[in-house]
């Protein structure tokens, strides 16, 4: 308890993904009625922003992503609505969502947005980062699957981001493939070249069980924002596990403002109730991990090796060697048909 | 023969690799290449292949327009600058084949739809998108057998192949392939997604075409009509060609394909290119085959 460390005292921004990208571990199927008490509870527990959407973000509603049972108007009014203190926060991907689903949203309460791109394709984040801004709403710059650019190369994107008007630039590890030394090296060359009053902020994907470390590592490089989920409901196996990141705070002297015994609660008496399946490290979410693959692909890979007769692993690292990002979901049942067909594994047309 | 002398306006990626496919037409000559970067590799290519050019935007163009006798531009800029650039142009008389997202004609995809707007005179018309252009035809094939309540198409792009106009249009290029499946593919709903993919080497274009049948889907007359049309198709592309499908689940049908391109301009992964290219080609000498022909007449412009 007497050890001294560096962080003592940090602030952190804790930004929870259970309503986003624990969709995707629900399929997309999560009711208006059960958003609204996770987001209550979050709220309660001083969670100051809380993301609301399809798993795939504004436009997200769709046969390559699933489809919800709600619009995601419906789901951001009813949660905005009961917020006490937290900000309703959404995921806009431009290509799939657009600054008239942005402008909707800002209307239903979301007064927080991530514009995600690609994390060599910063450059098709403008217009709708400037129009965030117009709004007023709180805006980040999401950098998806980071480790497939160098830190440099990050850096270089994230100042175009903070060009367009990001107020927080992201890394994202859409894969959990980062060790905490890649962390480190690309949000230090961000903070090297962001100007001091932008953020830098980390999304974690604990599919090699480095959600904290990697969280810890980006606080230590300068990053003031980490998003995470309650019980970890998210893509692959899941994001950093909000209520043991807040533990882990707690420890270190960091300040979260949340209340960690609320976290806790919420976590194992709503979300883990909730949960279809055990969302951990299991043997496709480890290859998600171990191979860089995008952690949506998940549930889509599993379904395909159903379909095809191919193992779900084998698909994932075809995926992989394949350089498919975020996005590209119609090229699981492709890559699975193409290796059935090249494995003589006959399927139904 | 005699040629409709053309106007290639946008110095990017897609107005360059026009250059290519107007040369090798029969009806087409392209003599005026329009940029607004005197720099531009796309203009010095274009001196290079022996076009007129000019960096001063359509306006550069416009006083040599009637002496030069060009009579069909193609529009290969942005979609905040195209409906301007058609006015300046259709008020010489100067029929207008408008490659951005900015659809303020008819849309046209050659297969299913270019007879149509050839038949009477239209002076803008406008070819949707790259992933349009490649997955409506599909569309339109599962229609003609069914109706279709939902389709949704994704395009899968190389980075390298996507220039700055695109970039900054991504908005509309969703919205107008959205509508474009629906009132050329016959769907009654639709959904547009593209992804900008950065892999080396470079990904060959990619494109998925779902629809849900209100029906359950008559796979044999479906498959037959979704291969048919890939043949027409591959008349103007020939590296348009189906990589899986098509599989039925329940009422939904899925299509994969892929585009490789010529390589004009850029490398065969660019399919994107090529076939907007080459469907705006294809307009193009739909229409000039007419006015060659004298079936339809561009209105007169007295000389001021």
């Amino acid at each position: 308890m007497s050890q001294s460390n560096s962080l003592k005292g940090r602030k952190v921004i804790l930004h929870d993904m259970c309503l986003r990208d624990g969709m995707h571990a629900k399929r997309e199927q999560i009711s208006v009625a059960q958003m609204v008490k996770v987001a209550t509870a979050l709220d309660d527990a001083g969670v100051p922003y809380i993301q609301v959407t399809h798993g795939a973000g504004l436009g997200g509603n769709s046969l390559q992503h699933g489809f919800a049972p709600h619009s995601n108007e419906e789901y951001i009014s009813a949660v905005a609505a009961q917020m006490k203190q937290a900000k309703v926060s959404v995921l806009l991907i431009p290509g799939l969502g657009t600054m008239k689903e942005l402008q909707s949203a800002y209307d239903c309460g979301a007064r927080s947005v991530h514009v995600a791109t690609h994390c060599t394709e910063a450059d098709t984040s403008p217009q709708h980062i400037a129009y965030a801004r117009k709004l007023g709403m709180d805006t980040s710059g999401f950098l998806m699957m980071a480790h497939l650019n160098d830190a440099e190369g990050i850096a270089q994107q994230g100042k175009l981001m903070e060009s367009y008007g990001a107020q927080t630039v992201y890394v994202t590890d859409s894969a959990g493939y980062m060790l905490p030394e890649d962390v480190k090296a690309r949000v230090g060359a961000l903070r090297a070249v962001l100007k001091p009053e932008t953020e830098i902020g980390f999304h974690g994907h604990h599919n090699l069980g480095m959600g904290i470390a990697n969280s810890i590592a980006a606080i230590e490089a300068g990053a003031t924002r980490i998003d995470g989920s309650v019980a970890g409901l998210g893509a692959g196996a899941g994001n950093t596990p909000l209520e043991v990141f807040a533990a882990v705070c707690e420890r270190m002297g960091m300040e979260t403002g949340a209340d960690l015994f609320k976290l806790m609660d919420v976590a194992e008496e709503i979300i883990v109730p909730m949960m279809e399946h055990v969302v951990r490290v299991d043997r496709e979410s480890l290859t998600l991990g171990y191979a860089g693959v995008y952690s949506t692909f998940l549930l889509h890979a599993k379904r395909a090796a159903e379909r095809f007769g191919v193992p779900a692993r084998d698909i994932l690292v075809e995926l992989g060697r394949k350089k498919m990002i975020g996005g590209q979901e119609d090229m699981i049942p492709d890559t699975a048909m193409t290796m059935a067909k090249a494995r003589g594994i006959a399927f139904r047309a | 023969m005699k040629k409709i002398k053309c106007a290639l306006i946008g110095s990017g990626n897609i107005g360059t690799d026009l250059i290519y496919k107007i040369m090798r037409s029969p009806v087409l000559e392209p003599v005026w290449m329009v940029g607004i970067d005197a720099e531009s590799e796309g203009l010095k290519r274009a001196r290079e292949m022996g076009l007129k050019t000019t960096h001063e935007g359509v306006d550069g163009l416009l006083p040599h327009v009637l002496e030069d006798g060009i009579q069909i531009a193609f529009d290969a800029t942005s979609a905040y600058v195209h409906a301007e650039n058609s006015r300046k142009l259709n008020a010489l008389g100067v029929l207008m084949v408008d490659l951005t997202p900015a659809a303020i004609g008819p849309l046209c995809v050659p297969p299913v739809n270019l007879k149509a707007h050839a038949e009477k005179l239209e002076m803008n018309v406008n070819m949707i998108s790259c992933a349009g252009q490649a997955t409506i035809p599909v569309v339109y094939a599962v229609s003609r057998i069914q109706s279709v309540d939902y389709a949704e198409i994704i395009g899968s792009l190389a980075s390298k192949s996507i220039g700055p106009g695109t970039r900054a249009n991504l908005d509309e290029f969703t919205t107008t392939t959205s509508g474009a499946i629906c009132k050329v593919g016959g769907s009654r709903r639709g959904k547009a997604l593209c992804i900008i993919n950065p892999a080396e080497p470079p990904m060959m274009m990619r494109n998925t075409v779902y629809c849900l049948t209100d029906e359950e889907p008559d796979r044999d007359r479906i498959t037959a009509s979704i291969l048919e049309m890939i043949g027409e198709v591959q008349k103007y592309v020939p590296g348009y060609r189906l990589v899986n499908g098509p599989i039925f689940d329940g009422n939904k049908v899925s299509v994969f394909l892929e585009v490789a391109g010529l390589g004009d301009y850029l490398p065969t992964y660019a399919g994107n290119l090529d076939i907007m290219t080459a469907a705006a080609t294809r307009t193009a000498e739909m229409f000039a085959e007419e006015i060659l022909a004298g079936k339809i007449q561009l209105p007169a412009v007295e000389v001021a």
